[in-house]
Parts: C-alpha cells; structure tokens; sequence
C-alpha cells in the first residue's frame, strides 16, 4: 500500500461526498448528459479511495456504488470492495457489503467464492444478525459450489432453538437444495419436529421447506404424508383461533401460512385417498367460513379450490370448490374474476358439468375489458361448447370475433370452424357460420382452413347452390380478404352452373350472368390485393367454367393464352397446361374438370369421431392409403395433379363415397376432443 | 415455486430498487427491466393485475407514484403475491412513517435491508409484521453502537 502523502495531508482531504448527499446533487442534473458527467466525477472519486484502501468510507463509497448502479451505471470495480466489507468487523461494512455482493457479484463469476470463507464465519458468528445477513445472502444467490461448501453449517442452523434464525435456516435450506439437490437427505434429519414450532416465521418456512422436498422426491413425499394430521391441526387453530394482532390481516390469521399450508396439503394428498380424506373437513371448513369481502379471503378461498380440485375429494366438497369460482366470476374485483377463469380452464375438462352451470357468467366475461380475461373466457367458452349450446354459444363467439382484438381473430376463428364442425346442427347452419367468420375475419383465418372448408363444402351435396350464392355476393362486397375470396373463387370454379342457373332452395336465387360470374373472377385475377395463390385460385376457377358454362369458352381461351406470359411462374405454368389442354387434349377436357366427388380428410389418421348430437365418441380408423390414379389413361395423369394440386390436400379416389345419414352427422368429423387449454 | 424477481419502479419507469432471485447477468436483468417496465407502464387503470410475460405471471400493484412488481411462476398464487407485495409496503409505511418515493430513493439500502427480513430466495420468512420491523430495528442499533470508529458521526452519518 503506498502512501504518498504526508499525515498533515490526510487529514486535510475531505472526506468523500456522503451518500444522500450524492443523491441529491446526482437528482438535480437536468440532462442525461449532466448526470453522467457527475457520476463519472463521482466514481474517479470513488476509485482513488478504493485504491487509497480507505477502510474508514469504504462502505460509504460502495453505497453510493449501489446508488449509480441502480441509475444502469457500471459498477464492477466495487465487486472486491464488498468482499472487503463483508471481512470487516463492523456491522455496517457487513450490512452495506453483502447488499453490495448480492446487488453486483454474479454466481457465473469466479470471483464470488472469494465469499465462501466469509459466509462460513458469519454463519458462526455471536451476533444472530451477522448470522442473519450471511444466511440471507447465502439463501439469495449462493452458487452450488457455495451451497455444497456451506450446507453443512445450514443444517446445524436449522436445528437450533432461535426462532430467528432457524426460520432464515429453513430457507437457506430450500435454495441449497434448489442448487444441489443431492443434498436434499442431509437436511430430513432436521425436519423432524420443525412443526412443532410455535413462532409462525419457522412455521411458514418450514412448510416452504416441506414442500420444496415432497416436489422433488417421491419418497419424500411418501414419508411426510405422515404429517397430514399435523397440519390439518394447525391450519384449523388458525381458522379458529381468536384476534391475534401479531398475525392478523383483514381478521384472517396468517394468511400466508394458511396458503402455504393448503399448497403442501395439495401435494400430499394428491393421488392418496387416505391424505385425501384427512384432509376433506378442514377442506370444507376452510371453504365455508373464509370471508370474502377483501382480496386475502380470496387468495386462500383461490389457494382452498386448487387443492379440492387436485386431491382425490369427495364430489360434494369439488362442487363447493366449482361454485365458489362461479362466485368469483362474479365479483366485481377482476384480479378474482381472472383467477377464476384460470382455475375453470384447468377443471372443465374433469368437471365438465358442474363447470356448464356457469356458462353464461363466462361468457359475459367476453366483454370485458381486460385482455387476459378476454383470452380465458373465449378458451372455457371452446371447452363449454356442445350439442345442446351451439346455437347460443355461437352467437356470443361470433359477437366476440367481429369486437375482439386482432391478437385474437385467428384463434377464435379457428376454434369457432371446430366448434361448428363438432356441432352443427344442420349443415346450412355450418355454411352460415362458415361464412359469418369468413366476411367477419376472413383474413385473420389460418390457412389450413381453407383446404378445410373447400372439403367440408365439396361433402355438403345439398348445400353447393346455396354456398355459391352466399360467397358470390360476399366476395361481391369485399375482395380484400384472401381466405374468403379463395374459396369463393373455388366455389365459383366448382359450381358456377348452379350460381346462374337460379336454383338454390335454401333462400331466394339471384339472377347472375356467366359474364358476371367471369367478370368477378378476372377482377380477382387481376386485383392488387389479391395474393398470387389467389389468383391461382381464380385462374383455375375459370379454366373449369369451360366446362361448365355455354357460352364463354372464347374469352376462357383468351384469358389463359394471355396468362401464359405471366410474369408470375405459378400462374404461367397453369395457363400453359391449361391452353394445352384446350389445344391438345380438349377430348379428355369435361373429364378433367368434373365436379369434385367427396374427399376423405386426410387427417394423421389417428381418431375419427361419429358425430352424435353433443357426444363424441371415438373411433379408431387405420391410416387411408388413397389411390391417386384416375381410370383414365396415363397420360393423363400428369394433368391430374394441377387440378387435385396445391388447391386442395386431398385426392380424387376411385372408390364411390360414402354416404352417411344421420342429420348433423353427415360433416365427417375426424378431430378429436377440443383442447385449448392455455 | 419461487418468485423469481421484485422490482420497484416510478411512473416515469425510473428504478428504485431491485432484487433477483435468479442468476442472470447484468445484461440480461437490464433487458428484462427494460422491457417489462414498458409493458406495465402500457396498462390501463381497468386492466387486472396480472399479466402473462414470457413464460412467467407478473403481478403489479401501483402505490401512488411507485410500481411494485413481481415475477412468479406457474404454481404461483397471484392474490397472496398481492398480499406480500402489500406487507411491504406496510413495513416500509411502519419504518419510515408515511413512507413515499422520496424515502425510497433516498434510503434504498434500508428498503432492501427491510425487504431481506421480509423475504429470503423468494419466499416469505416472517408473517409477522412486528417480528421483521423488530429486527430492523435491532440491526439498527447494532450499527449504531458500532460506530466507535468513526468517532462522532451517527449511524446516518457513517453513509
């Protein structure tokens, strides 16, 4: 250590800047610009002290240190600083370094297990706040060599007889055993009459502790089932319990303690009847007598249902458990009504019924102005839905599709088109809906939903007339969004005849032209806003009206020779094969672009469901090898992909479909059970 | 189980304390900050909360001019998090009497020494509000009659 100048000199430098001090000549820059200025001062001031070794304002410093640290300034030259303050006998340097350390060291430093020896003494320490300050440091970022190095020490704290330190003990001992689970068995020895503690702090921690190994260990979980009892008695000397002003919060006693106590009840009883019915009564009795005007109440009513719902409870204590978060659906603080939606998204699936009861409090929340509660009402209200609400609920979620925020169309429409597909009670009513999402959010729907709906369209034989009608007219209105407008255009391909021939039962016919029709789709063709597998869409679409129509073949002719030359490859291979076709094939021609049959979906092949009216059921269905060869000739195939092509995924088969029966059942439904659980 | 982060910022998303229970590097706590700062400061007065972020719930309670604001995971109960996030206001209330920013800001070490006797890696390990304001005090005192050397100054004064 060098020291230059004289005693005299020393004495006569000030003393460095006190830390409020520096606070407040630091909060009076009016720039960024100023700021930094006084803090790089400040620091050069700081490193000549810490350089000087001033063992006197080394804490002082460092404070000040943590100040211009906490503005974002770089504070790694204090990092052996605090090591020396936490080597220092006095109670403030100890204070001040391990802030410094916990705020500055990182455990990925090697510099850290400069502390080791450190905390080792302090743990040992006369003075139970120097003990404290070692353990609360030790428990917050001890690295696993740290931990593997002290735990021992941790494990004689947690058998001592002061309260105040057994409880820090406990907690060291959770994050020891968080880092270096290995050592989790050294400290069982110690757990064993922990809950016979009276003071609270130990009582809590050391059901943290409790919890902390049950989660890891099964056979910890197994050994400490014993203690069901136990805690069943404690948490109902807290529910009956007088006044205690010590612990008391709104007039629950310990609410902290009773949470904790819940969430290891939870743990143990779980997939063990004997815990289970232990526990039941206090269950109930906790449920039933919890006051529920202020928000404490509720997190232990919240705390009580969770546990109901994951032991193995009796069904009358789990309805208990249901209605009281259709209460708190109803509750005016929204923090409730949102823990409420999450715990029924986790329940609606096991309590499926009891759940129903509260299916318009769900949907109500629909409405409401918070973004997370939106998202959970519309996933219960997916779950929710079956054959007996479709009508109703689809209302409500086709209300909510046209409100809600973009964050939410996409998910919302695809979980309306799974909902219908389940559910449909007739199959206009599907294509209606089908339509409502497509000119609500027809550009938020994914894009495996087009394929989807062209399928489910093909297979609604009766409906062909009525769904071309719809979609001519919305596509009509907006030819902005692209999901709708491709399978408009590949319905005006499909079934243009049936568009100008005016038949369709199902509502009033418009009168529409073949030039119309042609019309429509040469405006698709050629918009801007159309996407290139847009206008593949529509080229296609025409090219089939040849066929189809009477009249216009010459301007279909016309239009595929000019998009021979486009500059878009897609679309330019389409119309090469389509003039080919016209030019050179024309006799295989109205073979070619025959009406489509029904398609088989092509799903992973795993589940097909029947469809009964509000049950499915299940069947299993070996995955479908299709045979894409026509009757036709070979060379014919080689045309036969750019029609089955990219449009649509399935193929065309030989064998004659089926035909099934059942109104609603006719839709094959090959999903399985909703799961939009978060 | 565990709450992974407290951080306590202005309505202008200056920071005035924060502590991590997790091992992260500066850089990372920097971004993290950054980032979910703006995130609360964009909600609105009608919203909850709580809010999902990565894959972490965050509660946040606004108390006149400071926000508090924890990171807690899954299994978490966010209406007890509120409780705690309120004993520690009520602790600081108690310390500094009427407690506001000011008193943060200017004794921010005091607001962590309190918050280390309140909670410990994340959890809570003392429900009892006299019990924590007692070993503040205590510890205190301890710095206090611990100042032999430096000779007159008051524990306020050694900083």
């Amino acid at each position: 250590m060098c020291r230059h100048s004289e005693p005299l000199d020393r004495l006569r430098m000030p003393a460095p800047i006190r830390l409020r001090e520096l606070i407040r000549t630091i909060r009076t820059a009016r720039t960024q610009a100023e700021e930094r200025e006084m803090i790089q001062k400040e620091c050069a001031s700081i490193r000549s002290s810490f350089r000087e070794e001033d063992n006197t304002y080394r804490c002082r410093n460092v404070a000040k240190l943590l100040y211009m640290h906490m503005l974002g300034y770089p504070a790694h030259f204090g990092q052996l600083e605090c090591l020396k303050l936490i080597a220092s006998q006095k109670f403030t340097d100890k204070r001040i370094g391990y802030l410094g350390a916990m705020l500055l060291l990182d455990e990925r430093q090697d510099v850290h297990l400069l502390m080791t020896n450190c905390i080792k003494n302090d743990l040992n320490h006369s003075t139970q706040y120097v003990q404290g300050l070692a353990l609360c440091t030790l428990g917050c970022m001890g690295s696993s060599e740290m931990c593997r190095d002290l735990a021992g020490e941790v494990e004689k704290l947690l058998k001592t007889s002061n309260s105040y330190l057994r409880k820090k003990a406990a907690l060291c001992a959770v994050h020891v055993i968080r880092k270096v689970p290995e050592l989790m068995e050294m400290f069982l020895p110690a757990t064993k009459n922990l809950l016979n503690e009276k003071n609270h702090g130990v009582l809590h921690t050391s059901v943290v502790l409790l919890t902390e190994m049950c989660e890891r260990s099964p056979d910890m979980l197994a050994h400490f089932r014993k203690l069901v009892p136990q805690l069943v008695r404690i948490l109902k000397n807290l529910i009956m319990s007088g006044y205690s002003p010590e612990h008391d919060v709104s007039g629950i006693s310990d609410p902290f303690l009773q949470v904790r106590i819940l969430r290891l009840l939870r743990m143990l009883g779980r997939n063990d009847d004997d815990s289970s019915e232990a526990m039941n009564d206090i269950l109930a009795q906790v449920a039933t007598n919890t006051e529920t005007s202020k928000n404490v109440g509720n997190a232990i009513l919240y705390e009580t249902v969770l546990t109901i719902m994951d032991i193995k409870s009796e069904s009358g204590l789990r309805v208990l458990a249901i209605n009281i978060l259709g209460r708190f659906l109803l509750n005016n603080d929204k923090n409730i009504r949102y823990v409420a939606l999450t715990s029924l998204l986790k329940t609606v699936q096991t309590d499926h019924n009891a759940v129903q009861r509260h299916r318009s409090t769900i949907v109500d929340c629909l409405k409401d102005l918070d973004v997370s509660i939106k998202r959970r009402a519309m996933e219960l209200s997916f779950a929710l839905v079956n054959g007996n609400n479709i009508r109703g609920m689809m209302k409500e979620l086709l209300y909510f599709l046209d409100l809600c925020d973009p964050e939410f169309k996409a998910d919302c429409a695809s979980g309306i088109f799974l909902a219908a597909e389940k559910y449909a009670p007739s199959k206009r009513w599907h294509i209606d809906t089908i339509m409502k999402v497509l000119t609500t959010a027809g550009s938020y729907v994914r894009d495996d939903a087009v394929p989807n709906l062209i399928q489910l369209i093909t297979n609604s034989v009766e409906m062909h007339a009525y769904t071309v009608q719809k979609l001519y007219k919305a596509v009509l209105e907006d030819i902005s969004q692209q999901p709708l407008v491709q399978v408009g255009a590949w319905c005006m391909g499909e079934y243009g005849d049936l568009l100008v021939s005016g038949q369709c039962e199902e509502e009033e016919p418009i009168q529409v032209t073949e030039d119309e029709v042609m019309d429509v789709l040469e405006t698709l063709l050629q918009s801007n806003m159309s996407a290139s597998v847009t206008r593949g869409y529509a080229l296609t679409a025409i090219m089939k009206l040849s066929t189809r129509f009477t009249i216009n073949v010459n301007r279909i002719k016309k239009i595929m020779s000019v998009y021979g030359s486009s500059i878009d490859v897609e679309l330019q291979q389409r119309a090469v094969e389509y003039n080919a076709l016209f030019r050179k094939f024309d006799h295989m021609r109205s073979a070619l672009l025959e009406r489509m049959p029904i398609m088989e979906k092509v799903t992973n092949g795993l589940t097909e469901t029947a469809q009964t009216n509000g049950e499915a059921e299940p069947m299993k269905v070996e995955p479908k090898l299709l045979s894409t060869a026509p009757p036709s000739s070979n060379q014919a195939n080689d045309l036969l992909d750019l029609l089955g092509g990219s449009d649509v995924t399935s193929v065309i088969r030989t064998v004659p479909p089926s035909k099934p029966n059942t109104v609603g059942g006719e839709l094959l439904d090959l999903l399985g059970g909703l799961d939009l659980s978060g | 189980h565990l709450m992974q982060f407290m951080l306590l910022f202005s309505r202008q998303g200056k920071l005035r304390l924060q502590k991590w229970y997790v091992p992260l590097s500066d850089k990372e706590k920097k971004k993290i900050t950054r980032e979910l700062v703006q995130t609360v400061l964009a909600r609105k007065p009608k919203m909850c909360s709580f809010l999902e972020w990565r894959d972490l719930k965050i509660v946040y309670k606004r108390y006149a001019s400071l926000y508090f604001c924890c990171a807690i995971e899954d299994q978490d109960n966010e209406l007890i998090t509120l409780e705690i996030i309120h004993r520690y206001v009520e602790l600081l209330d108690k310390y500094f009497g009427s407690v506001c920013e000011l008193d943060i800001i200017f004794n921010f070490e005091k607001a962590y020494f309190i918050l280390d006797e309140f909670l410990l890696g994340g959890e809570v390990q003392e429900t009892s509000k006299k019990n924590v304001l007692k070993a503040i005090e205590q510890a205190d005192l301890l710095q206090e009659n611990q100042n032999e050397d430096w000779g007159s100054l008051s524990a306020d004064d050694i900083l």
